[in-house]
């Protein structure tokens, strides 16, 4: 038998979403108060995957910090992996070969690409939409083989090290990238696009959805394609230039809409920008040994440190303090979705369920990430 | 002016030259000479900020109301525990949304045994969740916090992992 609800208008209830949802993609839970089918309030409540890494870091030496890197933003692990590797390189003052500089942008770029790719299907997915999660798993899975015989492993990589990288790139990685990007440039436009980016169900349900302003995304300090998708044209890669990325010509992909139409516009177009970082890379790269001199026990002059690198999620920043003792006194990973899913309550007030799940997508969250 | 010389010059003005300067004593192992201003630009290359900016705790809200002012944005807020001097240390991390690329970090320091210091959430809403994980980590207390509760640790935890003298 049911019993039929009566709300009063100013009548509001709780409803738990997560932290085992699939909206969430992982172990987030959101506590949502609701009036009918409009959310009054938001609010995440974070750490069901807490590992406490910054202790782990505090706890090993440089190096045994490295495997962590990667099991944190498990879709874009390589760009941690720089970040790491560059942030100690820039206490200890170990100097990199350029072969090694070149390489990894090359796997980092192609690691982009594989992020956005599975970010797109997830997307696509929680929306409703099947089909496109096995043409992007597809593609994907040529970047995850590509990336699997030059590190080792295939999603959790430990590939670079302090002074380089640990494995030479091949000529047949070399000729197999090159077909990859052709292959992804001849798909993208009939089987992304056509099917998916100009499909009327998708701009109606993320078209003027979530609409984020370039003021909420300073004051919460978003970044990434999250504030690019705001009309701010901010990307470490630009910015802040770091490894060889100044010798390449790329695009900074920006909108100014600031809804979740944008967020999902400058994700399309940033995979096409690494095409071409890698394909000018691929072009440059240059003869020479992969690994520079680095001692063996890395002992920092104590001080303070701080480097950014800019990952498929936005900026990643490593704040690192030396005592001058071989284990590093103390390590903040800034990481991106932590502050770029703090502004959601702010913005899903006042949001139907549903488009708040959509505008949850379009954030691009990777829950391991944010919990640390 | 360049937005670097700016901002120091914005900042210098917390700084009067009567006041005393935050008590500096060994930063690391090292013996470090006096430090002769609450400001002192830092050379990027080397150490990945612009401005090193060393303040008391009740001038920390002065500061974000400067940065705030001048566009800037908060990345982190990180805290470090200097067990051998019996102090907690604060860390803020400003940058810019593009323009002029230029990096401050802010610091202060509080007693172990009194870790107080005013919150910025108000002027920051990204300090909000930052503090809270200060707050979880160190214990340290942030004065006026709207919702100064665990983040990541477990809601019934009794512990502050990142004290260096936390033992499991």
């Amino acid at each position: 038998m049911t019993v039929p609800i009566h709300l009063r208008h100013d009548e509001t209830f709780v409803l738990n979403l997560g932290p085992q949802h699939p909206a969430t993609h992982g172990v987030l839970r959101v506590k949502l108060t609701m009036d009918g089918e409009y959310i009054v309030k938001a609010e995440p409540v974070l750490g069901y995957i807490h590992r406490m890494h910054e202790k782990m870091a505090e706890c090993g030496t440089f190096a045994q910090f490295m495997p962590n890197t990667a099991r944190m933003d498990y879709l874009h692990a390589l760009a941690f992996n720089h970040g790491w590797a560059l942030v100690v390189e820039k206490a200890a003052g170990i100097e990199v070969p350029e072969r090694a500089e070149y390489i990894r942008v090359i796997t980092v770029e192609l690691n982009r690409i594989a992020s956005h790719l599975l970010w797109w299907a997830a997307f696509l997915l929680d929306l409703g939409g099947f089909t496109p999660l096995l043409y992007a798993f597809d593609d994907r899975e040529k970047i995850i083989d590509l990336l699997e015989r030059v590190t080792g492993s295939r999603l959790t990589y430990c590939y670079m090290r302090f002074g380089g990288v640990y494995n030479d790139i091949d000529e047949e990685f070399i000729t197999g990238t090159r077909d990859f990007i052709k292959r992804l440039r001849g798909r993208m436009p009939r089987l992304y696009h056509d099917l998916v980016t100009h499909n009327i169900i998708l701009i109606k349900r993320i078209k003027d959805i979530g609409i984020i302003s370039a003021e909420q995304c300073r004051r919460y300090g978003a970044t990434g394609p999250v504030a690019r998708g705001s009309g701010i044209n901010y990307d470490i890669r630009k910015n802040e230039p770091y490894s060889v990325y100044p010798e390449f010509d790329f695009d900074v992909p920006v909108f100014d809409e600031g809804d979740s139409m944008a967020r999902y516009m400058v994700r399309m177009h940033e995979m096409e920008q690494s095409m071409r970082i890698i394909e000018q890379a691929l072009d440059k790269l240059p003869d020479g040994p992969v690994m520079g001199k680095s001692p063996k026990v890395l002992k920092p002059e104590a001080g303070y440190y701080y480097s950014a690198v800019e990952t498929a999620r936005g900026s990643l920043g490593h704040r690192l303090v030396c005592d001058g003792g071989k284990n590093p006194y103390k390590l903040k990973l800034r990481s991106p979705t932590f502050s770029n899913l703090s502004l959601y309550g702010e913005v899903a007030e006042g949001m139907l369920l549903a488009d708040a799940l959509a505008f949850m997508g379009s954030l691009d969250l990777v829950i391991p990430e944010i919990d640390r | 002016m360049d937005m670097r010389e700016k901002i120091r010059v914005a900042l210098a003005e917390l700084f009067p030259e009567s006041a005393p300067l935050v008590h500096l004593e060994g930063e690391g192992d090292q013996e470090v000479p006096p430090r002769e201003s609450g400001v002192l630009v830092t050379d990027f290359t080397k150490h990945g900020s612009h401005l090193d900016v060393l303040c008391r705790p009740d001038q920390v809200v002065p500061v974000a109301h400067i940065m705030d002012r001048e566009g800037f944005f908060l990345e982190a807020i990180a805290g470090v525990d200097w067990l051998d001097k019996q102090q907690f240390e604060v860390l803020y991390d400003y940058n810019r949304l593009g323009g002029e690329h230029c990096r401050v970090m802010v610091r202060t320091r509080v007693p172990r045994n009194e870790p107080v210091v005013p919150t910025i959430s108000a002027i920051f809403p990204a300090a909000d969740w930052h503090e809270r994980e200060t707050f979880d980590f160190y214990g340290i207390h942030f004065q006026d916090h709207p919702n100064l509760i665990r983040i990541l640790l477990p809601e019934d935890a009794d512990f502050h992992p990142l004290c260096k003298d936390y033992m499991p």
